[in-house]
């Protein structure tokens, strides 16, 4: 850069460049320019299309479910709820989150079924989720989304955008391809150990008596600083009840939603938030492992619901559950999915807040609707 | 170095926006690069977009202090190498850097408002919505900060072309109007 020019004064040019010269000049300007601009190209993803992404995530929903503008893209058939969660105070001593102090906190959240398409029939084995927004007095807010199965059947993103495809009906039979399948199970033995759990586990009659877990680890920060992994669960307060027989198992209803909502009406339903505290050698980072049973389990209050409503009209219909909106006292672990699910769910909701809303299959009448 | 408040003419800017200059540009360049990055990204997202928050509001602050310091500073005349055309040019991208540094800030906030997101900065710290939780609003604001982030790079790489091509081709000593280390000129004056 420091060339030969002289410096006779200060208010006059430099002598003019040897054309070699200017052109090796012009090129460092080019390739600075260009590189800077190579650099960012890299960065958004566009120069390594085979990278997996949030996009191609929300993409393989709508290719194997078909486009449902203004669902969301996954637990797209669902039910708001609102209530409050009555800390006892017994989480203090575990996290230092303001809502473990002892005191009421009002919740809004969803009872959905995790189903692409929002107009689904009801049926007993599709896996029910519980999501909740609890509200802070001074703002902070705590989400969080629970399905009813012990484990989650894939530990990474890339699995679970395998497992999309793997599961996905056959435009021919309607139904899902057993060699996909198969050879999905042979790739993912991890997904073939814990689907073999979730199967096992006794599935309850409805929304109101099952359990629902965070399947993804956390971690809680104490007052003192110690920083504990965790997992946590909403276990109900109304018995076990086993699936009703008669019910089939492709239903042409909304008759899981109905039984919720009269149940809701004639009686608020509670759970127990149980903290289920790890040992420092339990796998955090893997959601298709459980953690062995005799961990300490520690019930830290009582989640009432006493309200519900149909998307239509609740502004949870407009709530991302976001996986990773927590309290100070509560972080994610190193388990990969919590990212993945924070940005495809970011992702899902840019795309269905941008479209056009349709009516929600648990309709307003159906949500008011008292029991006879 | 030259005193900046000497008057007339100062042949630097002043030292405090010099310094706003070159951290603002860090953070500036950092911030788009992570934004970008974190929206593609599965596995990095959590704590890129940990810091895009923060860090935004940041950028918003100094920009407040930087718009400030702008109006009240006396600025180096520009060289005679640069034309009437390149000087209105130059002057126009400066008009619309300061503006996207305070608006993209504020549509992301505004965005992450209507959107009904808590706005996090750190730990339980966070900042009051100041849009009103609406899906339009949401959905019109959303693309908006892309594609003010997507300009703001575009007028940054101009900007960089413009200071190298003096720099290196004309030869003018443009950007030791902006140096934050010795520059000849102080150290040649006999």
């Amino acid at each position: 850069m420091n060339s030969s020019e002289s410096n006779q004064e200060s208010q006059s040019l430099p002598k003019s460049l040897h054309r070699g010269s200017l052109i090796l000049r012009l090129m460092v300007i080019g390739l600075v320019i260009l590189g800077i601009a190579g650099l960012f190209a890299y960065t958004a993803g566009w120069l390594t299309p085979n990278v997996l992404t949030p996009t191609k995530i929300i993409d393989r929903f709508e290719q194997v479910n078909g486009e449902h503008p203004g669902f969301r893209r996954n637990h797209a058939k669902g039910v708001c709820i609102s209530g409050y969660f009555e800390s006892n105070g017994g989480g203090t001593v575990l996290s230092k989150a303001v809502v473990f102090l002892p005191g009421r906190v009002p919740i809004i959240g969803r009872f959905a079924l995790a189903v692409g398409q929002p107009y689904a029939a009801d049926a007993a084995h599709t896996v029910r989720s519980m999501a909740l927004l609890f509200k802070l007095p001074d703002g902070e807010e705590w989400r969080t989304g629970m399905n009813n199965i012990p484990v989650f059947a894939v530990n990474s993103a890339q699995g679970f955008y395998d497992l999309l495809l793997a599961s996905a009906p056959d435009p021919a039979t309607g139904k899902p391809d057993p060699a996909k399948m198969s050879a999905f199970l042979a790739g993912h033995p991890e997904s073939a150990k814990a689907i073999q759990l979730i199967r096992s586990q006794p599935v309850s009659s409805g929304f109101a008596d099952s359990s629902y877990n965070s399947l993804d680890a956390f971690r809680f920060i104490n007052a003192k600083g110690t920083v504990l992994p965790v997992r946590w669960s909403m276990v109900p307060v109304q018995p076990f009840q086993p699936l009703n027989p008669a019910m089939p198992r492709e239903s042409d209803t909304n008759q899981l939603f109905d039984a919720l909502i009269a149940d809701i009406h004639s009686h608020a339903l509670q759970w127990h938030l149980i903290i289920t505290v790890g040992e420092p050698d339990d796998p955090t980072a893997d959601a298709t492992l459980p953690w062995p049973p005799d961990r300490q389990r520690v019930d830290v209050g009582t989640l009432t619901i006493d309200h519900v409503e149909s998307e239509d009209t609740s502004p949870a219909r407009d709530i991302n559950f976001d996986p990773l909106v927590l309290l100070a006292g509560i972080t994610g672990s190193d388990d990969p999915l919590l990212s993945a699910r924070s940005v495809a769910y970011a992702q899902s909701f840019t795309r269905r807040e941008s479209e056009r809303k349709s009516p929600s299959a648990v309709s307003p009448a159906e949500t008011t609707k008292l029991p006879p | 170095m030259t005193n900046p408040t000497n008057p007339p003419s100062p042949t630097q800017f002043a030292l405090f926006s010099r310094i706003l200059h070159w951290l603002m540009a860090a953070m500036l360049l950092a911030m788009i690069f992570i934004g970008v990055a974190m929206v593609a990204s599965l596995g990095n997202y959590r704590w890129l977009v940990a810091i895009h928050r923060p860090l935004g509001i940041l950028i918003f602050v100094l920009a407040i202090v930087r718009l400030v310091n702008r109006m009240l500073t006396t600025l180096p005349p520009f060289p005679p190498t640069m034309s009437q055309l390149e000087r209105r040019i130059a002057s126009w991208s400066e008009k619309l850097m300061y503006a996207l540094m305070l608006t993209l800030p504020l549509v992301g906030w505004g965005m992450l408002s209507a959107g009904h997101y808590p706005i996090v900065m750190f730990g339980a710290v966070h900042l009051p919505p100041i849009l009103p939780p609406n899906p339009q609003i949401y959905a019109i604001l959303r693309p908006t900060h892309t594609i003010l982030a997507y300009l703001l790079f575009a007028t940054f790489l101009a900007h960089l072309g413009g200071v190298l091509f003096h720099t290196l081709i004309i030869r003018d000593r443009l950007l030791d109007r902006m140096a934050l280390w010795p520059t000849r000129k102080c150290n040649c004056k006999k």
